[in-house]
């Protein structure tokens, strides 16, 4: 059956490896979303009810427990993922200042991805790094005690590089 | 032999301890320097992050702190010619030294001292000598009857005695039981259980083995946040280390106890703090709490008797069998026994992870220990227990850290999160922000926790907005006795805390908000303008330039003004002025 919406045609035969572990121990639903998440970044709609179909789980639970936990993302990330510390720290230290300089500079909101596909804002609670606050985490670099002014370096260098990474 | 350890916890690592190592690893092989060099956890100091200590042998000769990985050819040329001149700007001052000498360390023993990822590093320094006694010279009913001496009571939040747990759970009917370790360390500022993981694996798994020979379990769990990769990766590997040397598995020690152990990483949500909860995504669901009785002693995971514990609380079982449970309980109140890890952040000079003995006040952790506010502005307030605590104000600091006491401000000891606030932190706009937080972690499951907490929000954000009405704080107050009430778990149940007790003790500020539409703590953004004194202002132009609206106008030389009318309160032009002319009003 084919449909003409935008939906993924994914490559459900990278799963197979993972489910044939993971689909007959009960009580790992979450473990397999992970690990799916692992493979394709995201997890698509046909990757969800194919997790249901081979674990024999009725779709509407794989789908109820992939929406529950913020984890699960259901479209590609950016090239570069900020997670945006909004922690009790962060708060007092003003990350409240540093989302609306990211909406100003990158017009992206929480769990938006700009149009160039370069940068997804994801609001996070507590990364742990109180003591540095306000921080946010850019894939795996943390960067901590932010400015406004700070954060408009950080993403016009990101930019640049990756500019240049596509000029080679 | 000279030993150099740099302290490699989530904050360590984040503020350049990973380059340090490296260039010290460069260093040390290029000039054949004649030096160990090893990883540690985290001391608890992550103001002076990155740390790098120097041993000779068991003694501590320099901690250096605030280490950048141009600082490795000095420390190359102390570790050389044992010129301390080479370092001296880099060691630890007396007034740091403080903050650690204050302390009394029982479950952050080892923390920052030694290398989480050796074993024998952590049995050298008498680990899982505790698991052996337990085993072999005590039943399961004297350990438990040890931790009832010792008065260990639950350190995730809700306090209740740990041996009333285990004595439930063992008394169960059934064969297989399990042991699960709450290490969903949610609430946001509260780090102390990821230090512990991070920093001492093997401590937390001694302490769980201890618990599952006491209630008679044979599978060991760890729920862990998946936000901590860096604690799965060291547990993972100390669990390895374990089932190699004989100590997790079948027989250990050549008893007849066999314990398997594993993780499970959770998946972002708050409410799985909760243990019904938790059980529910252990299981593969939405971790949505279920309805107590039965409790998880009785009916758990897989509907199998079940004791929960958060991982603070298994960070002192080793200690408590070690040193035994008398030594344990003279230290602290007659109502809360031992110590307390607090993660002290916010507007604090010296933040980071502390660990006291019970009943200390609030102002010796936040003070002495914390050295007083980091900025200019005085103490305000400080937030206790997260989302599910409250705001303990400046006036109570000599309260005593104690379950009862710290419940009777209204707050709750909570997991230790401890916020310091200075007087620009607007306490309408704190309550709004935990709502806010608890509004999108509920789960969905009961009416008052659902709707309630939505509702309370809104009543918060028009506040914050300057469109209180008269009654908000009467409808504020009726509607969160009606959550407490009525909502089916904790944290439903504690969602209005934080509400609660800032209008119990900053009445005055919400009503500035209503009446006069004006915030006290010019923190809500919708209330101040900005302004610029003229008495200050030279008409450099510089906040012209920086503005993004043009809202900015004036001539060189001459006063600049802003049209509010225009401004969007960016904030800009207070940062970028010089002669602190912007003023926010």
């Amino acid at each position: 059956m084919s449909c003409n919406c935008s939906c993924s045609k994914s490559d459900l035969s990278l799963l197979n490896e993972t489910l044939e572990h993971y689909a007959a121990i009960p009580g790992s639903l979450i473990t397999i979303l992970q690990k799916a998440q692992g493979i394709y970044g995201y997890l698509p709609a046909d990757v969800l009810n194919y997790i249901a179909e081979k674990t024999g789980i009725p779709a509407a639970k794989v789908f109820g427990v992939a929406t529950f936990y913020t984890q699960f993302r259901f479209k590609p990330v950016g090239k570069y993922l900020i997670m945006l510390c909004q922690g009790t720290a962060c708060h007092v230290n003003g990350s409240l200042m540093l989302e609306k300089t990211i909406f100003d500079t990158l017009g992206i909101k929480d769990g938006e991805t700009t149009e160039d596909g370069l940068f997804t804002l994801k609001n996070v609670a507590c990364l742990g790094c109180c003591s540095l606050s306000p921080v946010m985490m850019i894939n795996d670099e943390t960067y901590g005690s932010l400015t406004p002014q700070k954060v408009r370096e950080i993403i016009a260098r990101l930019k640049d590089e990756a500019l240049k990474e596509a000029a080679e | 032999m000279i030993t150099v350890k740099v302290g490699q916890g989530s904050c360590g690592i984040s503020a350049g301890a990973g380059k340090v190592f490296n260039s010290l690893k460069n260093i040390i092989q290029e000039k054949n320097i004649n030096a160990n060099l090893s990883v540690t956890g985290c001391i608890g100091m992550c103001y002076l992050e990155p740390i790098v200590d120097i041993y000779n042998d068991e003694t501590l000769t320099a901690r250096l702190v605030r280490v950048s990985e141009n600082d490795s050819e000095s420390i190359a040329a102390y570790l050389t010619d044992g010129d301390v001149s080479k370092i001296e700007n880099l060691l630890l001052s007396d007034e740091d030294r403080v903050f650690l000498d204050s302390q009394t360390r029982i479950a952050l023993n080892g923390c920052g001292v030694i290398n989480p990822e050796e074993i024998d590093d952590y049995i050298a320094s008498g680990g899982y000598s505790a698991l052996k006694r337990a085993l072999i010279e005590m039943t399961p009913e004297s350990v438990i009857e040890e931790i009832k001496i010792s008065g260990l009571a639950g350190r995730g939040g809700a306090g209740f005695p740990t041996w009333f747990k285990w004595n439930a759970a063992r008394s169960s009917q059934g064969e297989e039981k399990y042991l699960i370790c709450n290490a969903d360390e949610g609430d946001p500022g509260a780090f102390m259980d990821r230090a512990v993981i991070e920093s001492n694996p093997h401590n937390l798994i001694e302490g769980m083995l201890i618990g599952a020979y006491a209630i008679g379990a044979k599978e060991a769990i760890v729920y862990v946040r998946a936000e901590y990769p860096l604690a799965i990766i060291r547990l993972e590997r100390a669990i390895e280390q374990s089932k190699e040397k004989g100590i997790v598995g079948d027989n250990i020690f050549g008893t007849e106890f066999s314990c398997s152990f594993r993780i499970k990483a959770g998946a972002g949500a708050f409410v799985c703090g909760e243990e019904t909860a938790l059980i529910e995504s252990l299981e593969g669901s939405r971790g949505m709490p279920r309805l107590k009785p039965p409790f998880p002693a009785q009916s758990g995971y897989w509907r199998k008797p079940s004791n929960i514990n958060n991982v603070e609380t298994f960070a002192n079982v080793s200690w408590i069998i070690r040193n035994g449970g008398e030594e344990f309980a003279k230290l602290g109140t007659p109502d809360s026994k031992g110590t307390k890890v607090f993660a002290i952040t916010g507007k604090i000079k010296r933040g980071g992870l502390v660990e006291v003995p019970m009943g200390k006040k609030l102002s010796d952790v936040i003070f002495d220990i914390g050295g007083g506010m980091k900025t200019d502005k005085s103490y305000k307030c400080v937030q206790l227990g997260g989302p599910s605590g409250g705001c303990i104000p400046a006036d109570m600091q000599d309260t005593e850290i104690d379950y009862k006491k710290l419940s009777a401000t209204g707050a709750i000891m909570g997991s230790g999160g401890m916020v310091v606030m200075d007087e620009s932190t607007c306490m309408v706009g704190m309550a709004r922000f935990f709502l806010d937080f608890t509004a999108k972690e509920s789960c969905g499951k009961c009416t008052h926790c659902r709707i309630g907490t939505k509702r309370l929000l809104e009543i918060l954000d028009r506040i914050c907005k300057g469109e209180g009405k008269e009654g908000d704080i009467e409808l504020l107050e009726e509607t969160c006795n009606e959550i407490k009430a009525g909502a089916l778990c904790g944290l439903g149940q504690t969602a209005p805390n934080p509400v609660l007790t800032t209008i119990k003790y900053y009445r005055d500020e919400y009503e500035a908000h209503i009446n006069e539409k004006r915030c006290p703590a010019r923190e809500c953004i919708d209330l101040v303008k900005y302004t610029i004194n003229e008495d200050k202002c030279i008409g450099c132009s510089l906040c012209s330039k920086k503005c993004p609206v043009g809202a900015i106008s004036g001539e060189i030389k001459k006063k600049f003004t802003i049209d509010t009318a225009v401004c969007i309160k960016c904030g800009q032009c207070m940062d970028a002025c010089r002669f602190g002319a912007v003023e926010k009003k």
